[in-house]
């Protein structure tokens, strides 16, 4: 096997699985989750296989097919899309297990459905992380959206399907109208939309126009959930819980910031971007969005939705730290998406098992909640604690690292929007571990213990490496700074 | 000669000719085959027809043997190859699918009749494209447009007959200003060769005449081809229309007006007549830009979802436009490109139109609600060509949006004006195709028969066909792009 096959392999398998699932489901419950279960395992195989390679400095590439002169779709790894194709292949596995307790747990119709949408994503997601070029990008970038939708209306009823078009327009509106003008833009001025390290742009674009292409991206790559253009993703709770902590978690939305990260180092270029005067605004508008959101999520009643905003703040980190435009920053962005990810898919998952287990939904409801669900509560608390940044939690790491670089460039600005917003966290987290932990739980509710097993196993397990991150980060930090090799701090 | 060298003349006989007999082919059934082999075998014609073009060659044919221009010419280049392509496609796509539906809608006894009409819409309009020469032109309009007046007004439903009474009085008004235009030509020149009219009317260029056969040509071809706002018949035609002549019609009917439009005006006016491509620019994008926004916007209120589909093929008809208005080598490859993806993708919506309407008679919007539950395939078919109507990545749609987009860029100051419009109006498609998804896969399911399935087999497959087609130009778009490479360079080319 090829590192050229294994990229191939590594994008269809999901859709092999697809075709298996929805055969399987004619049968038999049991078979298409083993099918589910077996496809995530073999996908993780063929993706981590390519590792080593890319630890030792190999760039495996292949080109499928040409669409017009110049543009094709083609594919390369690189760390950046290594450590998102690791990540998203991983979790989904564990996200499986989850599935199989949550969706038997709550008697969900259309199971086989929801089962092959979910793997059709995965092979969305691949190709987001693989993506050679801006076009072969903005294909899986679409796809993506587009097979998520049946899995956001899952519920079918007016009030998701009115949520599920927010979600649609929202991503598409952005897509079409911002992003593909963009990229079009690109090809136009550069003759290419290769993704080369250093950029394709530098010398081919001046201010202001470099802003205003940058702008174009920034808006337009919806899933990265920078205000205002976030408002899809809290639309997105109305999907069943797995859908919300493997998707609107990890896959889709950090295929937002992924890809944001990859067309700033890419594209325009690191250096480029930092020497250029027009560029400076979307620092702002993410440190904006990081503290705009937090205070909203303060606000919130219900948990899922406090949750979605925690992750738009949490992503617009991401794009903070990549707009700090320094090496240490950048690799802080790469690590944050694994950091994030790890703690916010065990809070999705802690939110879901309460609400299979007792049906509670809102935040007054968890008083007490701790004793009657102890495995739950004690992940949720661990990923909350991630959120904040406290060691020794993997939230800790990828703060430390965008701190580090906000000194590199001696942006002050970045270590307030850190500090005020680890400060908003804290005041959204700990009073819901207060209240499930210490107070007292009110009379007359349902008599209720954990979550189905699969449920909790998955939970712990999340739980687990948010913890283990904090200690084994080693490989990843290793891996990631082969992007900013050579370039001055 | 070899059987090569005849292809072009038999792309209009082998219809033409087919006609008649099928009239006589009474038993049930028979006329159905009769039509469709005729309409399969000018597909393959046409095919064969676009491999040589993509040799180089140009094929030209002169009737009987008598040189051009004193005899009749016919002649097929890249673009002609292409738009054969369309037209020949949808014409054994339709047939091929058609049987059901038709049986359905039409009675058993009138059909060879409406059977031969239909072959005979489809000799005119090959002819069309095919013909070298003013005149036959527009004979060939005149046998294309009777006899689609006759298919649209042969189904059940009597509101076909105001229908067509608009298109006939819109289409006649058309082909009389375009024999009013061709007539002052041959006065002035004393000939009616495009190739000939192209050498000699330099000479007299500036003259009245010429100038007013100019316009009334443009306006007669533009009324023709439902080029805003010169479209009002096109959305009721192709509502009432038997369904299957709707994918027929809606797929290929207007592009060779378009076509013709295109050709005559790159080919004898542009090149001999000092400033007129800036007036055939200045004219056709104001109204390129209008009908993109407007129809696109109207598009999104209609009820009735073939209405729907048809005032959105005003839009798309200005997309064509637009490619074409920029007067460059891009611009017209994007327009030549979208002809047809265009076609790809309404010809594949409107065939899974036809599809849901064999079970339910009501279309409108409102009244499809759940029909996802009872006929999965149907709409899985149309969400499809939905997107590439849309224009999604991985789609036939998007490689022309592409192009089109590109050629925006490079049209000078006024380009990022003209993507915005673009973009505004593929956001306005996703808000008036996602109207009818909703309505399919969630609307209300009040009294939704478990008894009925889904749309006869037959029917189903050649739908599939059509909506996968959408994928795989999508991915390998080689062969519409070769065609319409060599189109833009030679219709760019001349007089150069």
């Amino acid at each position: 096997m090829t590192p050229e096959n294994t990229i191939l392999i590594a994008i269809c398998l999901p859709l092999v699985g697809m075709l298996g699932i929805i055969i399987a489901g004619r049968f038999s419950a049991n078979l298409r989750e083993t099918v589910t279960l077996i496809t995530a395992l073999c996908l993780v195989y063929v993706v981590w296989s390519l590792l080593p390679e890319l630890m030792a400095g190999g760039r495996p590439a292949v080109e499928v097919t040409q669409l017009l002169p110049g543009i094709s779709i083609a594919f390369r790894v690189e760390p950046l899309g290594m450590l998102f194709s690791a990540l998203a292949s991983g979790l989904w596995i564990v996200n499986s297990i989850y599935s199989i307790g949550y969706m038997r747990g709550n008697k969900e119709k259309h199971q086989t459905r929801f089962y092959a949408c979910f793997a059709l994503a995965l092979s969305a997601t691949m190709g987001v992380a693989f993506a050679g070029n801006l076009f072969t990008l903005f294909l899986f970038y679409e796809i993506l959206t587009l097979s998520t939708y049946p899995l956001v209306s899952h519920k079918g009823d007016a009030n998701t399907v009115r949520s599920a078009r927010v979600y649609l327009g929202v991503l598409l509106a952005t897509s079409i109208g911002l992003f593909l003008p963009a990229i079009i833009w690109t090809y136009v001025i550069a003759g290419t939309g290769d993704f080369v390290l250093g950029g394709i742009l530098p010398g081919k674009l001046q201010d202001p126009e470099v802003g205003l292409l940058l702008g174009l991206f920034v808006f337009g790559i919806g899933k990265a959930a920078v205000m205002p253009v976030h408002r899809w993703l809290p639309a997105a709770m109305v999907a069943p819980t797995p859908v919300s902590a493997l998707l609107h978690a990890v896959a889709v939305v950090k295929a937002g910031v992924f890809s944001i990260t990859k067309i700033i180092t890419y594209i325009f270029g690191i250096e480029f971007l930092f020497d250029s005067s027009s560029s400076g605004w979307m620092f702002y508008i993410a440190a904006f969005t990081i503290l705009a959101a937090s205070i909203v999520a303060l606000r919130q009643t219900n948990l899922k939705r406090m949750l979605a905003y925690s992750t738009i703040g949490q992503l617009s980190y991401v794009v903070m730290a990549a707009a700090i435009l320094k090496p240490l920053a950048e690799v802080g962005a790469a690590i944050h998406m694994v950091a994030h990810a790890f703690g916010k898919i065990t809070l999705f998952f802690a939110a879901g098992a309460i609400y299979v287990a007792s049906k509670k939904t809102e935040l007054y409801q968890l008083r007490g909640i701790g004793k009657r669900m102890p495995w739950t509560m004690t992940a949720f608390t661990i990923g909350a604690l991630s959120m904040i940044g406290v060691p020794p939690t993997a939230g800790f790491v990828s703060k430390w690292y965008i701190l580090a670089g906000a000194f590199q460039a001696q942006n002050t600005a970045a270590l307030f929007t850190i500090i005020g917003s680890t400060a908003l966290n804290a005041a959204y987290f700990l009073p819901i571990i207060y209240m499930a932990w210490f107070a007292k739980e009110e009379s007359g509710g349902k008599d209720h213990g954990e979550a189905p097993f699969p449920a909790v196993l998955a939970l712990t397990i999340t739980a687990m490496l948010t913890l283990a991150f904090f200690i084994f980060n080693g490989p990843v930090i290793e891996l990631e700074s082969q992007v900013v090799q050579g370039l001055a701090p | 000669m070899d059987l090569i060298a005849h292809l072009p003349a038999l792309q209009v006989i082998v219809p033409m000719l087919s006609a008649p007999i099928i009239v006589l082919l009474q038993p049930r059934g028979l006329a159905w085959a009769g039509a469709t082999l005729a309409a399969v075998v000018s597909f393959a014609i046409s095919i064969a027809l676009a491999v040589a073009v993509l040799g180089g060659e140009t094929q030209t044919y002169s009737m009987g043997g008598w040189a051009a221009p004193f005899g009749i010419a016919l002649s097929v280049g890249g673009l002609s190859a292409l738009v054969l392509l369309v037209v020949t496609g949808a014409a054994a796509i339709a047939l091929l699918a058609a049987r059901p539906s038709i049986d359905q809608q039409i009675e058993l006894e009138r059909q060879p009749m409406f059977y031969s009409a239909w072959l005979l819409g489809l000799a005119g309009l090959a002819g069309i494209v095919v013909s070298a020469d003013a005149f036959n032109i527009f004979v060939f309009m005149e046998i294309s447009s009777l006899a689609s007046y006759v298919l649209i007004a042969g189904g059940p439903d009597r509101r076909a007959l105001l229908a067509v009474f608009k298109y006939l009085i819109m289409g006649t008004i058309g082909a009389t200003f375009y024999l009013i235009g061709v007539g002052l030509i041959y006065m002035m020149t004393g000939t009616l060769n495009l190739a000939d009219m192209e050498s000699r009317i330099g000479e007299v260029a500036q003259t009245r005449p010429v100038l007013v056969a100019a316009g009334f040509i443009t306006i007669g071809l533009a009324l023709k081809a439902a080029v805003f706002p010169l479209h009002v018949w096109l959305p009721n035609a192709y509502t009432q229309a038997p369904h299957m002549i709707t994918v027929f019609l809606a797929a290929c009917a207007t592009k060779v007006s378009i076509y013709v439009l295109i050709r005559f005006d790159y080919m004898v006016f542009q090149p001999t007549m000092a400033e007129h491509d800036n007036q055939f620019a200045l004219f056709l994008m104001p109204l390129a830009l209008l009908g993109i926004l407007v129809a696109s916007a109207v598009a999104m209120f209609e009820g009735n979802i073939k209405r729907l589909l048809g005032t959105s093929s005003v839009a798309q008809i200005g997309y064509i436009m637009l490619g074409a208005s920029f007067i460059s080598l891009a611009g017209v490859e994007a327009s030549v490109m979208h002809i047809f993806n265009h076609a790809l993708a309404k010809g594949g919506l409107f065939l899974a139109v036809a599809c849901i309407a064999f079970r339910y008679s009501d279309l409108r919007i409102q009244e499809l609600g759940g029909v996802a539950k009872t006929m999965p395939f149907s709409c899985a078919a149309l969400v499809l060509c939905g997107l590439s109507l849309i224009g999604v990545p991985g789609t036939a749609g998007f490689i022309s949006k592409w192009l089109l987009i590109t050629a925006s860029l490079q049209s000078g100051p006024w380009g990022w004006v003209f993507v915005a419009v673009i973009l505004v109006s593929s956001l306005m498609a996703v808000v008036y195709i996602w109207r009818i998804v909703e309505s399919l896969y969630f609307g209300g399911s009040t009294n939704r028969d478990s008894v009925i399935s889904e749309a006869p087999l037959q029917l189903l497959v050649i739908t599939w066909i059509a909506a996968l087609a959408n994928l795989y130009f999508g991915f390998f778009p080689e062969l519409p792009l070769a065609l319409a490479d060599n189109a833009a360079d030679v219709l760019m080319g001349y007089g150069k």
